[in-house]
């Protein structure tokens, strides 16, 4: 009888492997809650900067909100900026070190909030930066306080009767809206709750990643993500909410592509 | 042959960073000081040595692109005035958190709220005390010239360095927009991110496998960890006061009564020694060069030898804090000072000094 090889044997046999974790990420546990979106995400911008060779060239800014630890899971050099700020950071980075891959992480509260000015300004000054946007309609480190993308009568922890968008105005389409500007040289939006969607999402960072080097403006992917923990559902049905109430509001796609 | 110029104080200090290698200026207008953004502009940074100006949206956007540049490890400013200066304090206490080394200058205007856009030195606490929240200082450097405005780029880049601190140039609005004339120095030539990356290793460079990856930040959610943090913070604060502190004494030596006073007011009250000892009054003045780093041991050595010491500032009292702290009661120390813009004149300070140390009557006090 031949011999037949275990499962380690079969894994440790380089040529067998069809999908690896990608070195650019730390072996820290992630700090997330089971089923979010901000791990897949992290793993999909690791994975792009690996394949494209790009780690001694890249550094990252990591925001304050649930990435405000960033740093601990991606394996590049990394600052940690003040609350919305990291589009000016990455500006002073970008403007001194033109040659590197600069790109911010930022979530719901941080760049369309508190940070709505550094956003904006760096868009229409159209910095070589990139930025990932996890909007989830929620802050979530806080404890599920209400967010500029909060969807009209979500309850969240300071809308506990649901956002009323006559006191409390309406959820911000950020990305459209930063789409219009010049600045802009190519803005997604994504999400990665299904794996089909995971592929496009890369592919949508990859470009955002690529066009940089073009210098030819800033580029956005949002990814529409979950906050099971937030929302107080499960993973599953937080991923069917968003689906259902999420993505009308903010359909996902390319909004802004280069000519 | 010496490089002599007539120059604006704010534009002495513009040329000051270009000559010290800066790599780059973030910054945004405001009244009296935005003639350090005009000349960087007007004289073409980019391509004089490479380095990059940019006007940013608001002073909060400036002082967070400086974080981003010092956290490269690259020579980085930016400049302001009063009201804009209290915008920075969250970026500058992130700088602080981080220990980054920067230049930021603050040309101070009276205040509060909107003020005016006179002189001032009422923003004396909030830069020799920590702004920001935290446990923080920064070194502070008063000019009290168009020179010196110039010497403090240079200064103040290397302190910066040399202890991985925020410095800060607090200025004031008539030292900002007097002309002088300036000595300038040869261009030092900007680093080369090779050069960087050789001395400063704590750097945002980019991950090379020959070193584990560079993280910036002040945020570790560990109290024990963050107290010691804090406490390596204040050791290094303790170090520079033991050893960066910078003073001028002017006719000290002999002197019965003391004027103390920095920037302007230490300008004015040069020329009020000289009219006190016209009048036989041996009266000397501790010029604080350092605010934090303070000159605390110079003036507790010259409250054994004076009768009474008088603060001067444009503000209702608040380095007065620091000189009563420094003689710690050996001495009478008062406090004279004009408010929301005014400047005093010398005649008015030395009369002050009388009243209070030398004369029995009460003058009846210049006022508006």
């Amino acid at each position: 009888m031949s011999y037949i090889p275990t499962r380690e044997e079969i894994i440790e046999d380089h040529d067998n492997v069809v999908y690896e974790r990608t070195c650019l990420l730390t072996d820290n546990p992630l700090s997330y809650c089971p089923g979010c979106g901000h791990g897949t995400a992290h793993r999909l911008i690791m994975e792009v900067v690996e394949e494209m060779n790009l780690q001694a060239d890249t550094i990252g800014v990591a925001p304050v909100g649930c990435s405000v630890l960033a740093y601990d899971f991606m394996n590049i050099d990394m600052q940690q900026a003040a609350h919305g700020r990291a589009p000016a950071v990455a500006t002073g980075i970008k403007r001194l070190m033109p040659d590197k891959f600069v790109f911010t992480y930022q979530g719901d509260g941080d760049l369309a909030a508190i940070g709505t000015g550094e956003t904006l300004h760096a868009c229409n000054r159209g910095e070589n930066i990139t930025v990932f946007f996890v909007n989830n309609g929620i802050y979530g480190m806080t404890g599920g306080q209400m967010a500029p993308t909060t969807l009209p009568n979500m309850k969240t922890a300071t809308s506990p009767f649901g956002r009323d968008t006559e006191s409390m105005g309406y959820p911000l389409k950020i990305t459209e809206l930063i789409a219009m500007l010049p600045g802009t040289y190519y803005v997604s939006r994504q999400s990665v709750h299904t794996p089909a969607n995971v592929r496009k999402a890369k592919k949508a960072i990859e470009k955002a990643i690529q066009y940089q080097k073009l210098k030819k403006g800033l580029c956005f992917v949002e990814i529409v993500s979950n906050c099971n923990s937030g929302w107080k559902m499960t993973p599953e049905e937080s991923n069917k909410w968003m689906e259902e109430n999420m993505f009308p509001y903010y359909p996902l796609g390319d909004i802004k592509v280069p000519k | 042959m010496k490089d002599i110029r007539l120059m604006k104080g704010n534009e002495a200090i513009a040329e000051g960073v270009i000559r010290s290698g800066c790599d780059g200026y973030f910054g945004y207008p405001i009244t009296p000081q935005s003639e350090v953004l005009e000349y960087l502009m007007a004289t073409k940074t980019k391509e004089r040595t490479g380095m990059i100006t940019l006007q940013a949206e608001s002073e909060i956007a400036s002082i967070h692109m400086v974080y981003g540049g010092a956290a490269c490890g690259k020579r980085v400013m930016t400049s302001s005035s009063s009201p804009g200066i209290s915008l920075m304090q969250e970026g500058i206490s992130f700088l602080a958190g981080t220990e980054l080394p920067c230049l930021l200058l603050n040309v101070v205007r009276g205040g509060p709220g909107l003020g005016t856009i006179q002189p001032s030195q009422s923003d004396y606490f909030q830069a020799v005390k920590g702004g920001g929240h935290g446990d923080y200082k920064m070194i502070v450097l008063a000019p009290a010239s168009v020179q010196e405005m110039y010497d403090f780029a240079k200064l103040g880049f290397d302190l910066a360095f040399k202890h991985r601190i925020q410095v800060m140039v607090l200025s004031d609005g008539a030292i900002g927009q007097m002309m002088e004339k300036v000595e300038l120095d040869e261009q030092i030539p900007r680093l080369t991110d090779a050069e960087i990356k050789q001395k400063y290793p704590w750097a945002t460079t980019g991950k090379t496998p020959d070193r584990e990856r560079n993280i910036i930040t002040s945020l570790d959610l560990n109290p024990v960890k963050q107290e010691i943090i804090n406490i390596n913070l204040q050791k290094k604060f303790k170090h520079i006061e033991e050893t960066e502190v910078r003073f001028e004494r002017i006719m000290c030596d002999d002197a019965e009564y003391l004027f103390v006073a920095y920037g302007s007011s230490a300008r004015i009250c040069q020329k009020a020694v000289l009219l006190g000892r016209a009048r036989g009054i041996k009266v000397g003045l501790l010029r604080p060069i350092t605010l934090f780093p303070y000159p605390s041991k110079e003036l507790a050595k010259l409250a054994k030898q004076v009768k009474g010491m008088l603060s001067v500032e444009m503000s209702a009292g608040q380095m007065v804090e620091d000189v009563r702290l420094s003689v710690n009661g050996a001495v009478p120390v008062e406090h004279y000072g004009r408010l929301g813009g005014i400047m005093p004149a010398p005649d008015e300070v030395l009369n002050v000094l009388e009243s209070k140390f030398i004369k029995e009557k009460n003058y009846e006090l210049h006022t508006n």
